[in-house]
């Protein structure tokens, strides 16, 4: 056991992100999920000789689109390579990918973790072809099923620099990447879908007796959830850690292992020695020529790049007066936030939108189970919520009658001043009313009404109570309190 | 430049190819006379030539992002060795570390 011993987790992350395009990378077959095996396969996805793959154009832009988000520089000239590697899910025998001239290269990410913002750099992000799917023992049979619906299809590939060092920001790493795909438009990120795909790269460096050892660097391969993510990097600190105080084998003498992960003991395992490395031999793929996108057309897509996550997060902050928490949940989807900017300009209370949206919708939306993915996911329109808004800004009905309305609006379809007219929630401001209910209030409650003159000024709550439980909520609690306050100081 | 013995002994079991003893030297051999036939081109001077990845002068093509009508599953299978009912039928395969 060492004194004054220092460990520093260090992990970098490539991704695979499912894109959402309507057919494959290079043929028209289109992308499915869930279909019957091989029902979305041609020559060219079955790798059948003397056939010829042409770059889906789409798929292209939303690769480039996703590098620039990322503040990568994109290459004035792109090409694609041969990945070789024999698995049964790989019916060409290799993979069309990119080597070394990837779309974009050297960008950054910025992710917000418990500690503050930072900003991880993004190596590279490149475009490449998925695999075939493997069914293993299909029907109690000896044997595995390939299905190839799935090869062929697009996937981005982003790879961080190993700038991560902690579970916490691994995390935040990877929902933030998913926020930043989804909001392009470039991945519908369906996590239960497998669209996103995390091998972290991991080691530790160990500071001791005055100097730094980095221990050797395990891959994670295909874990396909963030709590996949978080589990399996804290395994492997521990059981790297306990390793190293073992054996003291070091990044040098020991290179790079690739480990699998068990989902279920929360353990990695050893799957690949040193020695049975892969060697891809990567060439140029002679059936696809070089892409060289023109200045023009980078412009014109750096135009399209909507708002991003954290810059709308800010501007939310500053322009609307939001705390970080309520502006960090208005931008979680880009369709909460286009959601609350509509209710906040039809209301022209931004603030109290704020509050509606996350506390009484989301409530609602809570208790029926539905999650704002789409914007047919919110169960009133932005518009109706607004209308709901200003009744309650404007005093016409108290939040209490607000919150009634709401629901009732979910349920009926109606809207706000339909509900309100109809159930007579209209609040009171007429003094006569007002002024019965408190005398009301008054005798009923001779303790408290003492209580509050003798100066416990709490005591007003009650008698408050009373009056709109009296009113059944109708009374406006703003004129109530003054009458009252009045009244008691007689 | 010659190609040794173990080159082609890496390279064959990369590509999956059982080589006979005989085979590696012949291959071996074979393989150095290639490489010293394209070694040639080391001659000239190509220091002011880019790089060049693609014989064709031609960059920049694409396909719209429409679908079409794939084989079906029965036309997809037609040529493989071995089928089940759904899919291409393979020997067991334990490890799941193959894909991308
Ligand atoms: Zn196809």
């Amino acid at each position: 056991m060492s004194d004054e011993r220092s460990v520093r987790l260090v992990v970098g992350l490539e991704v695979h992100v499912h894109m959402k395009t309507r057919t494959k990378l290079f043929c028209s077959c289109a992308t499915s999920f869930g279909d019957p095996p091989n029902t979305h396969c041609c020559p060219v996805c079955l790798g059948m000789p003397g056939v010829l793959p042409v770059m889906n154009r789409e798929a292209y832009r939303l690769g480039v689109m996703t590098a620039m988000a990322l503040g990568c520089t994109i290459n004035e000239r792109t090409k694609w390579d041969r990945k070789h590697y024999y698995y049964p899910d790989l019916p060409k025998n290799y993979q069309i990918s990119q080597y070394d001239r990837p779309l974009g290269e050297h960008g950054l990410l910025e992710i917000e973790t418990p500690a503050g913002r930072k900003a991880v750099r993004i190596l590279r992000v490149h475009l490449e072809e998925d695999a075939g799917k493997l069914n293993h023992a299909p029907g109690g049979e000896e044997c595995s099923e390939v299905d190839l619906n799935r090869a062929g299809t697009p996937l981005l590939e982003i790879v961080s620099e190993p700038d991560i060092t902690s579970v916490e920001e691994a995390r935040a790493y990877c929902t933030s990447l998913r926020q930043l795909v989804t909001y392009l438009g470039v991945s519908e990120a369906n996590m239960q879908m497998g669209h996103m795909r995390f091998e972290p790269n991991i080691n530790l460096h160990v500071a001791e007796h005055g100097e730094t050892f980095a221990t050797p660097i395990v891959e994670l391969k295909n874990l396909n959830s963030f709590r996949a993510v978080e589990r399996s990097i804290a395994f492997e600190a521990r059981r790297q850690l306990a390793e190293w105080d073992e054996t003291h084998r070091t990044l040098k003498a020991a290179g790079k292992t690739t480990r699998g992960y068990n989902d279920d003991t929360g353990e990695t395992f050893v799957q690949r020695e040193k020695e049975e490395a892969h060697d891809y031999r990567y060439f140029p793929e002679p059936d696809l020529v070089v892409v060289t996108p023109e200045a023009s057309w980078l412009e014109e897509l750096q135009q399209t790049l909507p708002e991003l996550p954290l810059a709308k997060k800010d501007r939310f902050v500053r322009e609307f007066g939001l705390g970080e928490y309520d502006a960090g949940v208005l931008t979680a989807t880009i369709e909460m936030a286009r959601y609350f900017e509509a209710v906040a300009a039809a209301s022209g209370s931004p603030k109290a939108a704020a509050n509606w949206v996350t506390q009484g919708l989301a409530r609602e939306m809570n208790e029926r189970g539905v999650t704002a993915e789409s914007e047919a996911d919110f169960p009133v329109t932005a518009s109706h919520l607004a209308e709901l808004v200003r009744a309650v800004e404007s005093g016409t009905i108290n939040k209490q009658a607000g919150d009634k309305v709401l629901r009732a609006m979910i349920d009926t379809g109606r809207t706000a001043g339909e509900i309100i007219e109809a159930e007579g929630l209209a609040q009171t401001s007429d003094a006569g009313d007002l002024d019965r209910w408190i005398e009301e209030a008054l005798a009923a409650n001779p303790g408290p009404a003492a209580d509050y003159r003798a100066g416990k000024k709490q005591a007003l709550g009650r008698i408050m109570g009373h009056i709109m439980k009296a009113s059944k909520g109708k009374a406006n609690p703003r004129l109530v309190t003054e009458r009252l306050e009045k009244k008691l100081s007689e | 430049m010659g190609i040794q013995r173990s080159e082609v002994e890496k390279v064959a079991k990369l590509s999956r190819i059982a080589l006979r003893d005989d085979q590696v030297d012949l291959f071996a051999e074979q393989l150095s006379r290639i490489l010293n036939y394209v070694d040639q081109l080391n001659q000239l001077d190509t220091a002011d030539v880019e790089p060049l990845s693609h014989a064709l002068p031609v960059a920049n093509v694409f396909r719209e992002d429409v679908p079409q009508a794939s084989l079906t599953a029965d036309a997809a299978l037609g040529n493989a060795p071995a089928r089940t009912a759904a899919g291409f039928k393979v020997p067991r395969v334990l490890d799941d570390g193959g894909s991308a």
